[in-house]
């Protein structure tokens, strides 16, 4: 069916390599790292000390603050350590990570589960996705109970689930529409409890025909469930992108979908959601597409979280030296330093490109084509943005909408000259957050200088008043000395008075 | 003699009201450039800049006989307000990048005389005499006023660690270096 149109967007070549694999099961590794902070917002914090026994599903590390997401054991073992660990980013700086040894038995939590899912109240299925430790598995991690929560305290008529897979290589959600239909079909119905039956749109592109047809006759027994399929186009994902595709509305600057009555749940957070509310399992596993031409035996796998890429890439077999290694999507995804990073909840693909994949482009100057313009699916100009920033005019970037990028790289992508567009974005956008940070630095010790102004102000007053209440006090003695002095002389007077008279 | 006590006193009352009337409403208010640029300044008063605080910096700045980058704790988001405020253009490429620093206490030769924190304007050290000193990194804005009232020289400023909350993109450096025709050829 149609949706509306949006602008830009580009064509990557499809390679999903893997669309015709099954989905297999890898085996947990014998170490798990399990990073504190798999998700938008704080980071957990340990609820279990290094030794201690624990079994597959414990509760390991407690959100903190507003958003943050528990996080559970993928194995039964023992925790050997909290340590420094290489962190799923671009930079492979070190972040707190629990090492969980497993011991291969397998012995599960016991749980509580719902006798009927659809029985509980919206508030109770936030509470047990929340306490399931889900976060949105589409990449942007962010807690999903935190979102049913907000969802829930606006009015949402409309949630889309969202199945576009419109990164190249990417086939996990596919796969896991095909083969676990009725179990994200349940998940998508679980979340539509949870935000009191909105009329549900799962949005799948157009490139996965078997995935449409599955999806659409199970969801055709539920009323307010329909499948819609979507052009295959990148970034169609994208969440703005696909709000306006479905609804015909735009998600304002600054604003969340919430605002505009819309929420966004991807396929796998749909699945997840399900074993957590239906068997009560915590996600401690995700599908994984490893693909790429360095990769033996590309395929979708159901991995553990905290398992080492380089562990995996090892069950999955190399067969040549990777010349780059990428967590995500080639668009979007980030390219990691080294294969000694675990799996999060967040990564949706293990890419291990082959040299001939990468080939590097020779950056050009710009010839003012405007191919950027066309491809950007927000209506910025990126080459004059760019422009800008390589000539540090920063609040002249932020002026022409640098805050509104998503940094999809289809600017990049589009570019004939070759020229890094996204990453100068990046390099903007992380200028932005700095300034911020700075900002807030300069005001807190501002306030701190201040503070201790006034405090020692304060002190030297007291200081001062103590001096003189204690002059007072000295001089108040002296008087009451001299005054008694006196009254013992002006008494020898008397007696010697009274003595005389007696005399 | 009376006349001349009466008029004396009459011209005396009446210039002076006519003066405080003068200093009330025909007053010269302070530059509010200089105001406004002593209020983004870090007002540590460290006189890193050379100036003895930073009232006496901010009217060098607004009077133009020092740079803009004379502050090294405000770094490089002071730089860009100032020439923000003051209208300039300020040219990144040929200033020497100052990395943030902040004070750190080596335990091994503090010796617990509390003379640091006694001189740090921000309280970001903490201690008590005789016990080991420690610096508050967040709270710690780099003006070195505790390494010169250090006894044993345990107190230097260490470089900003990067960490993953303040990563950051570098720039993207072009890849095609432009030789002039004239080196060319």
């Amino acid at each position: 069916m149609a949706g509306y149109p949006i602008r830009g967007g580009v064509h990557p070549d499809e390679r999903k390599l893997t669309r015709e694999i099954t989905i297999m099961r890898v085996p947990t590794p014998r170490r798990l790292y399990l990073p504190l902070k798999q998700h938008i917002g704080a980071p957990a914090k340990p609820c279990r000390v290094p030794g201690e026994i624990i079994h597959k599903g414990a509760l390991l590390a407690r959100s903190q603050g507003n958003v943050s997401a528990h996080i559970h054991a993928p194995c039964s073992g023992h925790v050997e350590d909290i340590v420094h660990w290489p962190a799923p980013h671009p930079s492979g700086l070190p972040t707190k990570v629990m090492v969980v040894v497993n011991d291969g038995k397998e012995i599960c939590e016991d749980v509580s589960v719902p006798v009927n899912p659809f029985y509980l109240r919206p508030e109770v299925i936030a509470e047990r996705v929340g306490l399931s430790g889900i976060v949105g598995l589409g990449g942007a991690t962010f807690p999903a109970a935190v979102k049913l929560t907000l969802g829930q305290s606006h009015k949402t008529p409309i949630l889309i689930i969202n199945g576009c897979e419109c990164e190249p290589y990417l086939t996990c959600d596919d796969r896991l529409m095909q083969e676990r239909t009725h179990d994200v079909l349940d998940g998508v119905r679980i979340l539509s409890q949870a935000l009191a039956g909105p009329e549900t749109i799962i949005a799948i592109e157009a490139n996965k025909p078997d995935a449409i047809r599955l999806m659409e006759e199970a969801a055709s027994h539920y009323g307010n469930i329909r499948v819609m399929a979507v052009p295959t186009r990148y970034p169609m994902g994208s969440e703005k992108q696909l709000i306006e595709f479905v609804t015909g509305r735009q998600v304002p600057v600054g604003k969340l979908s919430a605002d505009i009555g819309v929420m966004l749940h991807n396929i796998a957070t749909a699945y997840a959601v399900n074993r957590a509310v239906r068997e009560g399992k915590p996600l401690t596993s995700r599908i994984v597409t490893v693909s790429g031409g360095a990769v033996q035996r590309p395929g979708n796998y159901e991995v553990p979280v905290g398992m080492l890429i380089s562990d995996l890439l090892e069950f999955c077999g190399l067969k040549e030296e990777p010349a780059r290694l990428i967590m995500g999507g080639p668009m979007m995804g980030q390219a990691i330093p080294h294969a000694r990073i675990p799996v999060t909840k967040g990564c949706n693909g293990v890419l291990a490109m082959s040299a001939a994949e990468v080939a590097r482009r020779v950056e050009h100057p710009c010839i003012r084509c405007a191919s950027c313009v066309d491809a950007c699916p927000i209506g910025l100009s990126p080459l004059t943005m760019s422009a800008f920033l390589k000539n540090d005019k920063l609040d002249a970037a932020v002026d022409i909408g640098l805050r509104d990028c998503i940094l999809c790289g289809s600017c990049s992508f589009a570019c004939p000259s070759g020229i890094p567009l996204a990453h100068y974005f990046n390099y903007g956008k992380g200028e932005l957050i700095s300034r911020a940070q700075q900002q807030q630095k300069d005001d807190e010790i501002k306030r701190l200088i201040q503070d201790r102004q006034v405090r020692m102000e304060r002190l030297e007053k007291e200081r001062e008043e103590a001096m003189a209440r204690r002059k007072a006090e000295i001089a108040a003695r002296k008087a009451a000395q001299a005054e008694k002095e006196k009254a013992a002389e002006g008494g020898a007077d008397k007696a010697a008075e009274a003595e005389k008279a007696v005399a | 003699m009376i006349e001349g006590i009466f008029t004396l006193t009459i011209l005396g009352l009446s210039l002076g009201l006519f003066l405080g009337l003068a200093a009330r409403y025909l007053k010269v208010g302070a530059d509010p450039i200089v105001e406004d640029i002593s209020a983004m300044l870090p007002g540590s008063n460290c006189g890193q800049c050379g100036f003895a605080g930073c009232g006496q910096a901010a009217e060098a700045v607004a009077n133009g006989s020092a740079t803009l980058d004379l502050c090294p704790p405000g770094g490089k988001s002071l730089i860009e307000s100032l020439a923000k405020r003051l209208g300039v253009d300020w040219d990144f490429s040929n200033t020497t990048a100052s990395v943030p620093t902040v004070a750190y206490v080596q335990e091994a030769t503090c010796i617990g005389c509390a003379r640091c924190f006694k001189a740090c304007p921000t309280d970001a050290i903490v201690g008590a005499p005789k016990q080991i000193h420690a610096v508050i990194n967040s709270a710690c804005n780099g003006c070195r006023l505790c390494v010169d009232v250090c006894p044993t020289e345990c107190l230097q400023m260490v470089e900003v660690q990067t960490t993953l909350e303040n990563w950051r993109w570098h720039k993207p450096q072009p890849a095609m270096q432009q030789t002039p025709l004239a080196q060319a050829a």
